[in-house]
């Protein structure tokens, strides 16, 4: 990429992501407007698609919900995107996940990724402090994969 | 035309707004833009001032062209551009041209460039054209239609539309909004697509339309 583009897309890409892929199954909070308030608003779901670089980086998160399938592309450093938390790691063999679309219930499943990084030490790159506060966490993690990710990106953003 | 400043095309990206919206912006970088000439009423019939829009090395100008700018002591400079103008004073040679005043986030530009050539094409993509069916035992697919009746009027229409090269014009995409203006870093940030390939000259001026006033 040109390095003047590069500059000018520096200040606006985030640092604190955390590392996702395709296969993987995510939450992102997003920002919305109602009547003048701002409020965040979670949408979970698998990402099937990640592409692009730079400030043009998107990825698609596909749910189904009520039995009809949402896909939702974001833009991976906009700032309506408030977070991201990977809440499961799938193993696939596809860089695009279009064959979710054909299928329904149980055919849906992705295979968990295991082994690895541990999906705790993966979510603020930036805060040293997490790292031994990850460690009495991962139990929890492991039963209750939901809430333990987002309790333990939240410590972060306090200190 | 109104007074506009040189840059060369640097490529596109995006920026966010306030509200967190992402915003096509093509860069273009600002070339040095210096007053080469000033032309008066009195002298040469009409009153315009001269710039140059970048910076080169000597070798880049014939002999005549580089004594030109050894006589008035200014580094090489091409291309070099004409607008009319009011009035010269303000101008003087030598000096660049204030970007500040010229250009300002929220205004309306008109920017110039010279389109990506596509070579000989036909009347489908220079011009829209629909096509015939490329199956089922049809022979059309294409090419052209009719070009006209026959013995009445016994010639073609001048101006229509036919094959042939495509692109390499001049074009000016108007009324294009300037996100942001750099000046330390020469950059300006406009709103959309600009004509021509990356790297390619580009003119930027104010519009002029009834909009044209800086938020």
């Amino acid at each position: 990429m040109n390095s003047i583009i590069k500059e000018i897309e520096a200040p606006l890409l985030k640092t604190n992501l955390p590392k996702f892929d395709v296969g993987d199954t995510v939450k992102v909070f997003v920002k919305i407007k109602e009547g003048g308030k701002e409020r965040t608003q979670g949408y979970e779901g698998v990402v099937i698609k990640h592409t692009g670089h730079g400030v043009g980086e998107t990825f698609t998160v596909r749910r189904v919900f009520q039995g009809i399938g949402i896909e939702r592309v974001f833009l991976v450093h906009s700032p309506r995107v408030e977070k991201i938390t990977v809440l499961r790691r799938g193993d696939v063999r596809r860089a695009k996940l279009y064959y979710l679309r054909q299928r329904t219930g149980k055919a849906t499943r992705i295979k968990e990724k295991l082994g690895g990084k541990k999906i705790t030490a993966n979510i603020s790159a930036n805060a040293p402090a997490a790292t031994p506060a990850a460690a009495p966490e991962k139990s929890a993690a492991t039963a209750n994969a939901t809430s333990a990710p987002s309790a333990e990106a939240a410590a972060p953003a306090e200190s | 035309m109104t007074l506009g400043v040189m840059g060369k095309k640097v490529g596109m990206t995006q920026v966010f707004d306030e509200n967190g919206l992402a915003i096509p912006v093509t860069v273009v970088k600002l070339g040095e833009n210096i007053v080469t000439e000033t032309k008066t009423k009195e002298k040469h019939g009409y009153v315009a001032v001269q710039i140059g829009g970048f910076a080169i090395k000597d070798k880049k100008l014939n002999k005549p062209d580089l004594g030109n700018f050894k006589k008035k002591s200014i580094a090489p400079l091409k291309p070099i551009k004409e607008y009319r103008v009011d009035d010269v004073s303000s101008f003087t040679v030598g000096e660049a041209l204030k970007v500040d005043d010229l250009l300002k986030a929220g205004m309306k530009v008109d920017v110039r460039g010279r389109s990506i050539g596509k070579g000989f094409q036909g009347c489908i993509k220079r011009y829209n054209h629909g096509r015939g069916p490329m199956s089922h035992g049809s022979k059309f697919h294409r090419s052209m239609g009719s070009i006209g009746a026959g013995t009445t009027p016994g010639r073609v229409v001048r101006g229509l539309h036919m094959p042939g090269h495509m692109g390499d014009d001049n074009v000016c995409a108007r009324r294009l909004t300037v996100v942001r203006v750099d000046t330390e870093k020469g950059l300006v940030l406009v709103r959309g697509s600009v004509p021509g390939a990356d790297g390619g000259l580009v003119v930027i001026s104010a519009s002029i339309t009834k909009w044209n006033q800086p938020k």
